[in-house]
């Protein structure tokens, strides 16, 4: 299904380059597009496939539905959908972007989806003057390059790791933690603000291998420590194999993650383990509102399948780009300027992002789980 | 540097360390064989693993387990235990005999050269990936939960638990077994011979295919096998589990001597229990490093391996 | 099969047939069709989704030059190295960190980088190239993934994080660097240090060095008896592989802005080896023909990129049945009368 997909939407996208030529034979002429267009482009810039090709979907769909069901209303301007699929590979990124910059019709990103990747390709986004709004890429860094065409859809690691230590602080009232990360740069970097705000209470820290399948000596480790609390950032797979580990070995303690631990791989690895394990990520619970089952339903008729980690915020992005669409502007410059100063009303929260390209008002959330189900609370 | 862990904890990462040493140990045979017999690294014998899994977790799914369902005592343990190993085994077995048929007869019928072969491999491992990536998706998938881990006592701190207790115990007898197998039967004679001297062989009556099926046909088996019990320890697989385990079996064969099957065990076992040792001194990300490491030493004091190579000499 | 093997077993006869200047000028020719090929559009050629003249440095090129090094490890010298990547990448390391904390310039760094490069293969190939074969190949192995755990690991070489904002080259002469939506000047740079290494090498191979790796080749033990100093043979060959190696990295890392362990993944230093291999082990054309399947035809194939790496998987050991010994073999040289 994603195979016939992309061909189609790659014919779609070529076909509106091709149709261009055409424009002259008298297609109404339209209010400044770039030269050759019939439709303006908006697309996905992240993993489809490898080993991250799970998240990067999640995003590809969710921004895809926003882009479907502007096309059913009546809008004089066409957009069409295009992906690019990096793999989440910071090498591959930067060729894949050069060509998105050259698609003339292309005027707004929705991604890069990882931090990783928007090194390598922001540059080139900024070069080439194409707005983007990343609704995951969460490293910090990214909004202190003075990228003009950075906008990120949600809060940062930064806020994600403080808050996730006062959580702790507040709920468990630890006097040991443990502090695991899987040396990755989203893990580590979270880890490194939880522990840091943790300070004296952390008595274990340490990375582990995600790669291999036997966390034991990181286990006897945290046993070793005693830790009541163990704060684990990383990825879903790898939390869920840990805290299953734990169990199995008897230790006892909290187990806390970030965002990247927000997946319904993380009961398939954890399994029973997982009961109690709480989650903080700074994607908004949208089943309480009413456009927010709007969106999980009109998702789910659209693909099949429930709607996952960063979907919400996707949509977001791109009903972004599509008001400023609908507001008249044509051009990367304009729906750029639009992006950086009016706000739009998501399902998520009100994007309105700040100089730097943060989005204010970045709230995180605390999942807990039990018996494969989570439920949400704000931190405050 | 943190030797603190180590001490406290010495008697469960070396008993955990040996438990994963067992199943490098049952992988790394598959490398030792074919290499001792055919001078070839075999790079998808990891994917003949992986296969295994994915054998042995469809064979529980098949008989109604999945993970809601309560684990089984007895009798009924048991025979579940047999029936997934027992398909995981077949399962690999037949791959890897396949495999051979496919990417390396040819070959070897003309005489290629080592690198060709080698390059046939890369290509038939990164096919056996992506078609089971195509095929079951690139997620991990849970193995149920058929065996009560209870920690049945703790020795120095070591947990010796029932499914750790069981990936050993089974390892060894089933080298045990092979070791018998090679050493006193005919087919065995012959592999043993093969090895030796092909040529010489041929010579006096062996029939080389017979035995390279044969040879494949068992690594695959203990890959297999190794494949049920990574499912009863860890209860996860996925299209990529293979291209890890599949270098680290590889070292450990090296590092016990290529071509020898006791050197396979030892060097599995060191393998393990060094990694686990590594692990907790300088932290998980760095313990392939220290494995490797561990590895250069010990082929710098001694070039042919811990145990040297009795099946057959390493080819310049 | 039979065909494809004639026909360039023909032309590589016809090519040696022709009187020296002609060759010469035919090479002259085919130099300055490679340089103006960024330049041209090619509507076949071009690959879907990614800018082709990208991709002709970032791909093809570098692979190009990737598999030139270590064609001279795996396929002058016999040597089985199955981490090749770590020279790449400890080239494009030493181009992050003296670029962005020392802020040398590229041209200085470039030679630096390759010593280095030299330097590690040396410290490598010391304790391990003594070793039979097929171990040197799980040690090489090892190694590369040491370099990259080490790149994860170490705070100061940007851990997981990478190294961002390497600088470009200075401009030199008429070419300009900065912007970097161009990769042309990039390209004719790699371009030129290409034929450089072809040319240097080919003169190691006619001198006692190229001799000395054949004879190691075909059979050490031999070659050792007749006096040959093998590890010192084969030290050169490992260093001047890693030294070439490096270089590539030196360039990547320029050329991208911005690196990370990512970059140098074990089956990176499997693709380089199904290069040389497929290429036909041992000469150049082979290896420039391997490099151009191994990245053109990925890339070509992005519209089924699902079944990518599966086509990749089944064309390789195709390939390898279909014809053993590489598409371009090299040519086993005859008796050579001069002075040994």
């Amino acid at each position: 299904m994603k195979n016939s997909f992309r061909s189609t939407v790659g014919v779609l996208a070529a076909s509106a380059l091709a149709l261009g030529g055409l424009v002259a034979l008298g297609a109404p002429a339209q209010a400044a597009m770039p030269k050759g267009c019939k439709a303006l482009t908006l697309g996905f810039f992240g993993a489809l496939t490898g080993d991250a090709g799970n998240l990067g979907k999640n995003i590809s769909q969710g921004a895809e539905l926003a882009v479907a069901q502007y096309g059913l209303g009546a809008n004089k301007v066409k957009v069409d959908f295009v992906s690019f699929d990096s793999q989440g590979d910071p090498a591959q990124a930067p060729a894949l972007a050069q060509s998105a910059i050259k698609n003339k019709c292309l005027v707004g990103i929705i991604g890069p989806a990882f931090s990783g990747e928007s090194k390598a390709a922001n540059p080139i986004f900024q070069r080439g003057g194409l707005s983007l709004i990343t609704p995951s890429a969460t490293n910090p860094t990214l909004s202190q390059q003075n990228w003009t065409i950075f906008h990120r859809a949600l809060g940062t690691d930064a806020i994600q790791g403080s808050m996730g230590a006062k959580y702790i602080k507040s709920i468990f009232k630890p006097s040991k933690v443990a502090v695991i990360d899987d040396a990755s740069e989203y893990g580590k970097g979270l880890a490194d603000v939880v522990a840091k705000s943790l300070g004296s209470l952390v008595v274990t820290r340490t990375s582990l291998d995600p790669k291999s399948p036997d966390f034991s000596s990181t286990v006897s480790q945290i046993k070793a420590g005693a830790a009541t609390v163990v704060y684990y950032g990383g990825y879903y797979a790898e939390a869920g194999r840990l805290v299953k580990q734990l169990r199995d070995a008897g230790a006892t303690a909290s187990f806390v993650s970030g965002d990247g631990t927000l997946d319904p791989g993380f009961v398939t690895a954890g399994g029973s383990a997982t009961d109690g394990a709480v989650v903080t990520c700074a994607c908004a619970p949208i089943d309480t509102t009413v456009p927010g089952r709007a969106f999980k339903a009109a998702y789910k008729a659209r693909f099949g399948v429930k709607d996952g980690t960063y979907s919400p915020e996707a949509f977001d992005a791109a009903n972004f780009f599509l008001a400023a669409i609908k507001a008249g502007n044509t051009t990367r410059a304009s729906i750029n300027k639009y992006v950086s100063t009016k706000s739009s009303v998501g399902i998520t929260k009100t994007l309105k992002f700040d100089k730097t390209g943060e989005v204010s008002g970045g709230a995180i959330f605390a999942y807990v789980y039990k018996g494969g189900q989570n439920k949400a609370s704000l931190i405050k | 540097m943190n030797f603190s862990t180590l001490t406290s904890q010495f008697g469960a990462l070396t008993f955990d360390g040996l438990v994963l040493g067992a199943i490098y140990a049952l992988v790394a045979l598959g490398y030792t064989l074919v290499y001792g017999v055919l001078r070839l690294i075999n790079f998808a014998h990891s994917e003949i693993f992986m296969l295994g899994t994915f054998a042995a977790l469809l064979s529980a799914r098949a008989i109604g387990l999945n993970t809601d369902s309560k684990p089984r005592t007895g009798l009924a343990l048991v025979g579940t235990f047999l029936l997934v190993t027992i398909v995981a085994m077949a399962v690999s077995g037949v791959a890897a005999v396949l495999l051979e048929r496919i990417a390396y007869r040819g070959l070897r019928r003309r005489g290629a050269g080592r690198l060709t072969v080698l390059i046939s491999a890369i290509g038939a491992s990164l096919f056996l990936q992506e078609a089971v990536a195509l095929w079951r998706g690139r997620n991990y998938e849970t193995f149920p939960r058929f065996l009560k881990k209870d920690v049945w006592f703790t020795v120095f701190g070591a947990e010796i638990r029932s499914d750790k207790v069981l990936i050993l115990v089974s390892a060894v007898i089933m080298m045990i077994a092979l070791e018998r197998f090679v050493s006193l039967t005919r087919l065995g004679r012959g592999i043993r011979a093969v090895a030796q001297n092909q040529d010489t062989s041929v010579l006096m009556g062996v029939n080389i295919d017979r035995v390279v099926t044969l040879t494949f046909l068992i690594g695959g088996l203990m890959a297999g096998f190794a494949g049920s019990l990574n499912e009863v320890y860890f209860e996860q697989t996925r299209f990529s589990i293979g291209i890890v385990l599949g270098v680290k079996a590889f070292t450990a064969a090296v590092l016990g001597g290529i071509g020898n099957l006791r050197g396979a065990l030892l060097g599995g076992l060191v393998l393990g229990v060094v990694e686990s040792y590594g692990a907790a001194v300088f932290g998980g990300s760095w313990k392939d490093v220290v494995a490797f490491v561990v590895l250069v030493l010990v082929l710098m004091f001694r070039p042919s391996g811990l145990l040297g190579e009795t099946l057959q000499k390493a080819r310049a | 099969m039979k065909f494809l093997s004639s026909a360039t077993d023909v032309v590589g006869d016809r090519w040696r047939a022709l009187p020296k200047a002609t060759r010469g000028l035919l090479t002259v020719v085919l130099v300055a069709g490679l340089a103006v090929l960024p330049m041209v559009q090619i509507p076949l050629l071009n690959t879907p989704q990614t800018d082709f003249p990208s991709l002709l440095f970032d791909k093809i090129g570098l692979y190009v030059l990737m598999g030139i090094g270590l064609n001279v490890v795996v396929g002058k010298a016999g040597l089985l190295d199955l981490g090749y990547v770590a020279f790449f990448a400890i080239g494009g390391y030493t181009m992050a960190q003296m670029g962005t904390l020392l802020h040398w310039s590229f041209w200085v760094i470039l030679p630096l980088g390759v010593a280095i490069a030299m330097s590690a293969g040396a410290i490598l190939g010391l304790p391990t190239l003594r070793l039979r074969g097929d171990y040197l190949a799980i040690v090489t192995l090892g190694f590369g993934e040491i370099i990259r755990i080490t790149a994860v690991n170490v705070g100061w070489l940007g851990a997981n994080r990478g190294v961002s904002n390497i600088p470009w080259p200075s401009a030199i002469g008429p070419l300009n660097f900065e912007d970097i939506l161009n990769p042309k000047p990039f390209y004719w740079v790699l371009l030129a240090l290409i034929i450089l290494v072809i040319w240097l090498l080919k003169r190691i191979d006619r001198s006692r060095v190229g001799r000395a790796w054949e004879a190691i080749r075909e059979d050490e033990d031999a070659a050792e008896l007749m006096g040959v100093q093998t590890l010192k043979f084969k030290l050169w060959a490992f260093s001047i592989g890693a030294g070439i190696g490096g270089m590539g990295g030196v360039l990547f890392a320029s050329k991208v802005g911005f690196i990370s362990p990512d970059n140098f993944p074990l089956t990176l230093s499997v693709l380089f080896l199904a290069i040389v291999v497929l290429g036909g082990s041992g000469n150049i054309p082979g290896v420039v023909i391997g490099a151009l399947a191994i990245s053109y035809i990925p890339e070509r194939l992005r519209g089924f990129s699902e079944y990518r790496v599966l086509m990749f998987g089944a064309a390789l050991v195709i390939m390898m049945n279909l014809r053993p010994q590489g598409l371009l073999p090299r040519r086993v040289r005859g008796k050579v009368s001069t002075d040994v």
